[in-house]
């Protein structure tokens, strides 16, 4: 790791007037320490927010839920609430990496985490999400790598959280050293590589994320996550499913179909979304469903399984959310 | 996916460059030049305490130069000054700063945990935590698990249970475990399980460990 300073600032407006100079925000380091090891990043000035109070914590509103930025993956995997009405974020943070990570990483830093490609993460390859013109995944070792939605660079998104939090209409607050705050949708915050191959999101860098708001899902909602790794703890997904059904009676009147392993950015799925409105949830309709995600899938020359395996992933899931199949014993986590 | 790793690169340790070959066990070269940092840390703290970590900054920001400071750790019940850059890890600072070679550091990226340590009896990874983060916390090691009597109950389970083999992941399986035990006196297997889905061993000794944590249950309770 190269040498660095350091701020350790306790307000966020402390914080804030840090942020100038290409400095870097570190949370809980996981991320960032990760990348910094690899040598691929290398800031000589971090500003630690990790000791700000005010951005720690779960708040229940009147319109929904509040979480600090601060938040671990292991307090929103076992907050009460979050469990029993927000059942697809406990799932995928109660799922990510290990114990000991969940106890560290932030929700914050869990969205911001760059993006899963071993060549981006390796200081060896100078990659189009690098300045530079060339992708190594498309003609090299791409089994782990998107199948759809990539356009020039077949990463995929990192973040099991975003998953849930796109299923859920989340919305990402950021406040600026200028004293601006904004709040994005998360559908709008990540940035697709072909519109922008040098940003994975809209946050710019002297802008902190401060919160996540989540409105308060409709009456009927049941939802889950399942992920599916190569390893059953610490890995990243290789296909993974967030699934929110508004139900009435055994009819779904809303489904969202999240995906994010797919695609270089969180996607939903239109065609499996609509294969399940209006339709009662079953073995037939939920596999249905899970056939129609993979509509314009473009699998790479060794991830063409990810096609087999995403229809099992969001079927399963699906009768999961609706109460009608427990957890897949075969899930990661 | 995380097995793509680099080859570590050679300034990741403040202290590293401890090169055997010359008679010296690469422990006690170690523990010596631990003990010979922290002599040090102790007597810059007579010198006087101007140093980076003190600049003048307003009180909600505290500054660390990249030179490096002396920091407080609170370790095993009792306080301990060393000097560390920002870029210590908290496992670097317990094994080279201090000498305190039972926490291992296997895979350094938070992917083995066998740099396991409680930070206020929760269990983190310390190759992945800064020491300057560690400043406040009460921080558990294998090594302040037993008191001097007698081990820890998951120790002596894993003794009886010989739910080891190489022994490498060890002190952070039994951290893990023995932290389960803080919080859920009474475990299942599947929370045992649970417990160490971060913690690698490659000589396979899951179910002895199972086995172990579960008996030390019954007696821990």
């Amino acid at each position: 790791m190269n040498s660095f300073s350091l701020a350790d600032c306790t307000t966020v407006e402390a914080a804030l007037s840090q942020l100038k100079n290409g400095a870097v925000i570190k949370a809980g380091g996981v991320d960032l320490l990760d990348r910094m090891k690899n040598g691929t990043d290398q800031p000589t000035r971090l500003v630690n927010i990790r000791n700000i109070a005010e951005l720690r914590g779960i708040h229940e509103t009147p319109d929904g839920l509040s979480i600090g930025a601060l938040t671990t993956l292991a307090e929103i995997a076992e907050n009460p609430a979050i469990r029993s009405q927000y059942t697809i974020l406990a799932d995928a943070c109660g799922h990510a990496a290990t114990p000991h990570i969940r106890n560290m990483a932030t929700i914050g830093g869990n969205v911001l985490q760059e993006l899963q490609c071993w060549y981006f993460r390796s200081a060896e390859f100078q990659c189009i999400r690098k300045g530079k013109d060339q992708c190594f995944a498309f003609s090299g070792l791409n089994q782990y790598h998107a199948i759809m939605d990539y356009g020039g660079c077949p990463s995929v998104a990192p973040s099991s959280g975003a998953v849930a939090l796109l299923a859920l209409d989340a919305t990402i607050e950021l406040k600026s050293a200028s004293g601006s705050k904004r709040n994005v949708a998360i559908k709008d915050f990540y940035v697709q590589p072909d519109a922008n191959p040098h940003r994975f999101n809209v946050k710019a860098e002297d802008e902190l994320l401060t919160a996540i708001h989540i409105p308060k899902p409709a009456a009927g909602t049941r939802s889950a996550y399942q992920k599916y790794g190569e390893k059953e703890s610490h890995d990243w997904a290789i296909a993974d499913a967030g699934i929110l059904l508004e139900m009435d009676g055994n009819i779904c009147k809303r489904a969202v179909v999240a995906m994010g392993a797919a695609s270089p950015v969180v996607r939903r799925s239109a065609e499996a979304e609509a294969a399940l409105a209006g339709k009662p949830i079953s073995m037939e309709t939920a596999k249905a469903a899970g056939q129609a995600s993979m509509t314009g899938a473009m699998p790479l020359s060794m991830n063409g399984y990810k096609v087999q395996l995403f229809p099992v992933a969001i079927y399963r899931t699906i009768l999961l959310a609706a109460g009608q199949m427990e957890r897949d014993p075969s899930a990661a986590g | 996916m995380s097995d793509n790793l680099p080859p570590k690169s050679p300034d990741s340790t403040p202290h590293a460059g401890a090169n055997s070959g010359t008679g010296i066990s690469r422990r006690s070269f170690l523990r010596g030049a631990g003990l010979t940092a922290a002599g040090t840390a102790l007597l810059d703290g007579v010198q006087g305490i101007q140093h980076e970590a003190f600049a003048s900054s307003p009180d909600n920001i505290k500054e660390y130069g990249a030179a490096g400071a002396e920091i407080a750790l609170h370790i095993n019940g009792r306080e301990h000054t060393l000097r560390i850059e920002p870029r210590t890890t908290l496992a670097d600072a317990l094994r080279v700063g201090l000498g305190m070679t039972g926490t291992k550091i296997g895979c350094d990226r938070g992917a083995c945990s066998s740099c396991t340590v409680w930070l206020d009896k929760m269990p983190v990874n310390s190759c992945m935590t800064l020491a300057i983060d560690a400043i406040g916390h009460k921080i558990t090691t294998i090594e302040g698990l037993s008191n001097d009597s007698e081990v820890h109950p998951v120790q002596a389970a894993f003794v009886k249970h010989d739910a080891m083999q190489c022994g490498f992941c060890t002190p952070g399986m039994v951290m893990s475990c023995a932290a389960l035990l803080e919080h859920n006196p009474n475990p299942s297997e599947a929370d045992v399980r649970m417990a160490v889905s971060g913690n690698y061993c490659r000589c396979g000794t899951y179910p002895k460990v199972f086995a172990a944590t579960l008996d030390a249950a019954t007696r821990h309770a």
